[in-house]
């Protein structure tokens, strides 16, 4: 039996941040091996899901990397213009990730 | 047991840090404190201004603290990215800082200046023999791009650091550097694996971030040994664990598996992060991979633009609703009062706080549910009075704009300021993100000695 499981319930880190001035990177790391093993194993958090979520073309998510001595799951996009650039809503880009905290992860029980 | 120590006061200089954490550092008997003092986060703006980040007066009392210790226990000081960009002006703020303090403080060392400002007619060079290549995704350099700079720096290595301390600098204030560098000079130059001495900078450069309670604004202890390194906050207060120098070892990076530099690609794809006390934490396992071609990164900022910006509430639910409808009305009539002035010239930008003001095209809830909302309405123009022109024009348009079913007359605009229309000056780009690529070491970076 699944349950779905908010993934704010699963993690100790989700954030965005600059990967320098034209990139934007987010890391997901997980509470725990167990945790992180079941999220990766859900195949919810994909480059696909990632594109699909911020609505750009996947060739724009350059990174997707599951990383095991971090628990984590890291993503890296290009950003919409470059940091600080006219059209800027977020130089440092450390408010991007919340759309994540909207992720549900179905677990087994 | 081969072992050096290096100390990471703060994560940036000018930040601040207890005075008894460091003093904690200071009894471990560091061989080094090195410090960061720049980032390219806070925009171009810094760079293409040759402006700072912090204040003069918080990098004085941060840098007070670590020359004195530094002299008086003959251990050397590195700050890299000297002002926050590291350019020539930038070096100069820091310097005038330093021998301010030595002034006052009474103390004497030799001071080492790595200048990274960058030649224009040597990068055009560089580009004209093909040596010049995209960092990330952005277009191929143009000779255009290098003119319009105001500023370019390069970005150092552990090498020009390395011959620093060679020179006999007791104090090495650098350009722009890669963040792990000053923390690894010292280790390489003592011979220690540069995998783990830079590995272990990339922890170090951001102070006690990688500990729990995380801040930037505290000290990191880093030691390294022949086949792995521990990191340890000199504050009792805080803990690092494997989990908190893991997740640094992501932070700010594309990719996690590796840390990229002037010396070459550190692997850390087989890297473990292991509990060695319950405040600190062993690692190993981190690899360079040197490179044969040495490639320096090169970042240029450029003057685009003069902006002005106008702060406004709207509370009326039936112009909330209409919003779209109200910001393309502004738009059409921008565009019809100035037809004289080529679109080219400037840009209207609306920031719709409440609805995507923070994600912009990103923002993937797209139904207004706040019953306020905050508008930033943003000009840019070739010129700050044309800025001045079309910011005042179109808030007046916004204010009095007569929207379907308006029964609120008076205006449509709440400003929390008077003046509502705020002139902010040059907006800047990075136009230069890239590498070079270098025949020798002295084409860059050249070192100045000078005596304190």
């Amino acid at each position: 039996m699944n349950k779905e499981v908010p993934i704010t319930d699963l993690v100790k880190v989700l954030r965005s941040k600059n990967a320098g001035p034209f990139e934007l990177t987010f890391d997901i790391i997980f509470k725990d091996k167990e945790t992180y093993e079941k999220v990766k194993k859900s195949k919810v958090i994909t480059k696909e899901f990632i594109a699909k979520l911020y609505q750009i073309p996947i060739i724009k998510v350059l990174y997707f990397v599951e990383f095991d001595p971090a628990n984590a799951i890291k993503a890296t996009i290009v950003r919409p213009v470059d940091s600080g650039s006219i059209g800027e809503t977020d130089v440092y880009g450390a408010q991007q990730h919340a759309p994540l905290l909207d992720i549900k992860i179905p677990i087994e029980e | 047991m081969n072992e050096i120590r290096v100390l990471s006061p703060v994560g940036m200089l000018g930040y601040g840090f207890p005075e008894e954490s460091f003093k904690n550092g200071i009894d471990k008997k560091p061989h080094v404190i090195a410090v960061d003092a720049g980032s390219t986060d806070a925009g171009p703006h810094k760079l293409g201004a040759g402006v700072g980040i912090v204040s003069k007066e918080a990098t004085k009392k941060d840098l007070t603290y670590m020359l004195k210790a530094g002299c008086k226990n003959k251990i050397p000081v590195i700050i890299g990215s000297a002002g926050g960009s590291g350019a020539e002006v930038h070096l100069n703020w820091t310097t005038s800082i330093i021998k301010e303090i030595a002034r006052e403080q009474q103390i004497h060392f030799k001071m080492a200046l790595i200048h990274a400002e960058v030649e224009k007619d040597y990068l055009k060079k560089k580009l004209t023999a093909g040596k010049i290549k995209p960092l990330g995704p952005v277009p191929e350099l143009t000779i255009k791009n290098i003119e319009d700079a105001t500023r370019i720096v390069a970005v150092m290595g552990t090498y020009w650091q390395i011959k620093a301390l060679e020179m006999g600098a007791d104090v090495i204030v650098a350009g722009r550097s890669n963040d792990p560098a000053m923390f690894a000079a010292l280790p390489i130059k003592m011979g220690y694996d540069p995998g783990l001495s830079l590995h272990m900078g990339k922890i170090l450069e951001c102070g006690a971030m990688a500990s729990t309670p995380g801040t930037t604004s505290d000290c990191m202890m880093g030691y390294l040994r022949d086949d792995h390194f521990i990191v340890e906050p000199t504050n009792p207060k805080r803990k690092s664990i494997p989990s908190t120098v893991a997740a640094h070892t992501l932070y700010e990076k594309s990719s996690p598996l590796h840390i990229i530099g002037p010396e070459g690609v550190v692997d850390i794809t087989s890297c473990s992060f292991e509990k060695y006390t319950d405040r600190a934490v062993k690692v190993s396992g981190s690899k360079l991979m040197e490179s044969k071609i040495i490639n320096i990164k090169l970042e240029g900022a450029s003057k685009v633009a003069f902006r002005t910006i106008c702060i406004a509430g709207v509370r009326d639910p039936i112009m909330i609703k209409q919003i779209d409808e109200c910001e393309q009305h502004v738009r059409e009539s921008v565009s019809s009062y100035f037809d004289n002035i080529s679109q080219d010239h400037y840009r209207v930008i609306f920031h719709i706080y409440g609805k995507n003001g923070v994600m912009g095209e990103l923002e993937p809830r797209k139904e207004i549910k706040s019953h306020e909302l905050c508008l930033l309405l943003e000009v840019v123009a070739k010129n700050q009075e044309l800025a001045n022109t079309i910011c005042a024009f179109a808030r007046s348009t916004l204010m009095h704009y007569s929207y379907k079913g308006r029964v609120a007359t008076a205006g449509n605009l709440a400003f929390p300021y008077a003046p509502s229309d705020i002139p902010t000056g040059e907006v800047y780009k990075f136009n230069i993100h890239h590498l070079v690529e270098i025949d020798n070491f002295d084409e860059l970076f050249p070192i100045e000695i000078v005596e304190v």
